[in-house]
């Protein structure tokens, strides 16, 4: 089969491997029609996450139909058209039955590089380096997925690909990061970055009952989308106006009530402090850099939260502890449990809540997979997200 | 190694293998450090803590009567020297403090030595500054004095450089694991387990199953009469083989077992289970020692168990979760490789594991 791989930082490369097979007996094969370039995968992209091989396939949003199912699948059929979830979890160790899946405890079978390198091991992701267990993605024509009957959401033909494909990763990525603001009456929800994931977190934030989104991006046509799109009252441009004087303004000296950090590890801050975490991380003496999460800290509300959303890889410098301490300010953070977002954000979107294709802005054959990392990775084009169509 | 001299004060299981110390049956999560971690070893012997005093006392007197040593070396008591033997002082108290206080003062001793040099050089300068009211006699006499000392301090700095701290003499409270420079290799692993203790012993309580999930063995054969036959992997396809005998068996709660004392292979192994709090189900701590038993070929095997990299055996265990959890081992496209590394993209059939061949 055809499948895109990481082949060295900057370059991805669609080469011809070998089709995959069932390894346990609860997997299943999915003929994948639809995939899409995360965000996060430009991480790998870009060379900050260690553990990557030569000749990883890449991609953890997929969907498509089931093709071979393992002899212990009960409930998915073959010709089953499902969207797959990015983290692997087996569903009967105790963190899967606590609802948090992506912290399942038997998934990750080189939990011990994750160990080492985190203290413990999260679970396994498909297709995002050796230390998530070294599982193959799939921004592929056909991908093994573990635990058929506990991952993969079977999906109505009323639901399009493009609107499905969302679940995988971002839309409940955003969601759960709106979440975990705890949002109320009232409440002013910041969210830095207005990404795939920045532009869910907000439209989230709508549906979960906030008075107010702040949206924060430097790109116009994300700060526009994230508007007339997503929902946002207010939008800065960070690279205009300072943000957290911005913020003060608009909450009566308050500060928003929740922050999302949707940005990331590689953050860009103007000015000096974003020289110094460039120098830093360059020399590898911080493996992230973390603008944005510092002015989220700094800026949130006493006694309420900043949920981070954005991807980290490792250490970060200069975290503003005192702040958070001395303010009652709560972080939370998480990859996404995606398995407990599918169900109730595909209700969602067949009451026509929400369209989550509206973040879609380009459209490929997965044979040109290698164009659609370099225009997303360098915001070509106006690009916002990349979905890449197999031949099937 | 087999005529290493054990420093005062530390157990050391040595190399004859008359004796093994019993492995600690108690998870040391709850308990806190078992007895043999408690120790903390001093290397010093007698002429070590002679010159830790020594310095302290020169140090005194070269800072609080000066002139004293000036005159007692033949030093003409000018400020310039008195102030000189002062900085003097203080570098002896610092190296005496550290001698006496370091369980191991390794760099404290050598630092004596860099001092004695400091001092002669010093000494020798005034005696052959002829224009200033020196004793010549007291000098000589007093370099040779410090010439002695050197002497000294450098065969007990070489002494503690060459000698090595046992695998078993660690910090009072640590938890270092791993190994040992006298060969020993040291594993342990937690896990829990979502099941009863009496599911997870029901495993473990049949060692042939150990080599399932136990990466590093090859087989494990009950002879009967707790008994057993070992074979672990060593590289190139060799294997190193082994009878042990079960010390301990508690039903649900305790397994040990140890390699008989004829054997190459000085093996001891224990696996703990206990309740875990809440719904969390079983706690499972598991050890493995593998000591050398001396000579050329126990050497040669002690460094193929040195070659079991940390964290191999939390992946046993969890690969015995998921036995338990979920009725098979969970592989990646990568884990399910015969060669390894390998990249995270399907395996064509014949380089998959025979085991997954097979099914």
């Amino acid at each position: 089969m055809r499948a895109n791989c990481w082949e060295g930082a900057k370059h991805v490369k669609v080469e011809t491997v070998p089709d995959p097979q069932i390894l346990n007996s609860t997997d299943c094969i999915v003929k994948i029609s639809t995939t899409c370039i995360c965000g996060s995968d430009l991480h790998l992209f870009n060379g900050f996450v260690p553990t990557m091989e030569h000749g990883d396939i890449m991609g953890h949003e997929f969907m498509g139909e089931v093709v071979e199912v393992g002899k212990n699948v009960k409930k998915l059929k073959t010709g089953d058209r499902v969207v797959v979830p990015f983290p692997i979890a087996c569903g009967k160790c105790y963190s899967c039955k606590k609802g948090m899946t992506s912290l399942c405890e038997n998934s990750n079978p080189n939990a011990h590089i994750a160990a080492a390198i985190m203290g413990h091991s999260p679970s396994g992701v498909f297709g995002y380096s050796h230390m998530l267990g070294g599982f193959a993605g799939g921004q592929a024509e056909y991908a093994r997925v573990p635990f058929a009957d506990f991952g993969p959401l079977k999906l109505p033909d009323s639901v399009t690909d493009e609107q499905a494909v969302m679940l995988a990763d971002i839309f409940p990525t955003g969601y759960m990061g709106a979440e975990m603001c705890d949002i109320g009456p009232g409440d002013t929800i910041a969210v830095w970055g207005c990404g795939p994931v920045g532009q869910f977190a907000i439209a989230s934030a709508k549906l979960l009952g906030a008075e107010r989104v702040i949206a924060i991006d430097r790109f116009p046509y994300r700060l526009r989308l994230a508007r007339e799109r997503a929902g946002a009252d207010i939008t800065i441009n960070y690279e205009e106006t300072s943000v957290m004087e911005a913020l003060r303004e608009l909450t009566g000296g308050r500060g928003p009530d929740g922050c999302i950090d949707a940005v990331g590890l590689e953050a860009h801050t103007p000015g000096l402090v974003g020289l110094y975490d460039k120098a830093k991380q360059s020399m590898r003496w911080e493996n992230d850099r973390p603008g944005a999460l510092r002015e989220a800290i700094m800026s949130v509300a006493n006694g309420r939260t900043v949920s981070v959303i954005g991807v980290y890889s490792g250490f970060i410098d200069k975290f503003p502890m005192g702040s958070l301490t001395n303010r009652s300010v709560t972080i939370k953070s998480g990859q996404c449990h995606v398995h407990r977002y599918m169900q109730p954000l595909l209700d969602r979107i067949e009451r026509g809540e929400i369209d989550p294709s509206f973040v879609i802005t380009h459209q490929m054959k997965l044979e040109d997979a290698a164009v659609g990392y370099d225009i997303f990775t360098h915001k070509d084009d106006e690009c916002l997200k990349v979905v890449l169509k197999t031949g099937h | 190694m087999a005529t290493q001299q054990a420093p005062n004060g530390t157990r050391h299981n040595g190399s004859d293998g008359a004796t093994h110390r019993p492995m600690t049956n108690a998870p040391r999560s709850w308990k806190g450090a078992p007895e043999h971690y408690s120790e903390t070893p001093d290397w010093k012997d007698g002429t070590t803590k002679f010159l830790g005093w020594f310095s302290i006392g020169l140090g005194l007197a070269e800072i609080f009567a000066p002139r004293q040593v000036a005159k007692l070396v033949g030093i003409s008591d000018e400020d310039e020297y008195v102030g000189t033997l002062r900085q003097f002082g203080v570098r002896e108290i610092a190296a005496g403090l550290g001698i006496l206080t370091r369980p191991k003062p390794t760099y404290w001793l050598w630092s004596r030595v860099g001092g004695d040099a400091i001092d002669l050089a010093w000494l020798t300068r005034r005696l052959r500054d002829s224009e200033e009211d020196n004793d010549s006699t007291k000098l000589l006499a007093a370099i040779t004095a410090v010439l002695g000392v050197t002497a000294l301090d450098i065969i007990q700095g070489t002494k503690l450089t060459s000698e090595k701290l046992p695998s078993t003499g660690h910090d009072e409270g640590s938890f270092q694991v791993g190994k040992g420079d006298d060969g020993t290799v040291r594993l342990e692993a937690q896990v829990t387990v979502g099941a009863s203790p009496a599911e997870c012993y029901e495993f473990w309580k049949n060692l042939e199953n150990l080599p399932r999930v136990v990466g590093h063995l090859e087989s494990v054969r009950t002879l009967g009469e707790g008994r057993s036959h070992w074979k672990a992997k060593a590289p190139a396809g060799l294997s190193v083989e082994w009878d042990a005998e079960v010390i301990e068996d508690r039903p649900n709660e305790y397994i040990a077992w140890h390699a008989l004392e004829h054997e190459q292979v000085d093996n001891l192994g224990s696996v703990t289970f206990v309740p875990a709090p809440g719904d969390r189900g079983t706690e499972i701590h598991l050890e493995m020692e593998y000591h050398p038993r001396g000579g050329a070929i126990g050497a040669r095997i002690a460094n193929l168990f040195k070659k079991i990299p940390q964290g191999a055996l939390m992946m046993d265990l969890r690969r015995f979760k998921q036995l338990i959890e979920l009725g098979e081992v969970v592989q990646s496209d990568a884990t399910a490789s015969r060669k390894m590394p390998h990249p995270a993209q399907p395996n064509a059939t014949n380089e998959l594991k025979s085991e997954l061949r097979a099914q």
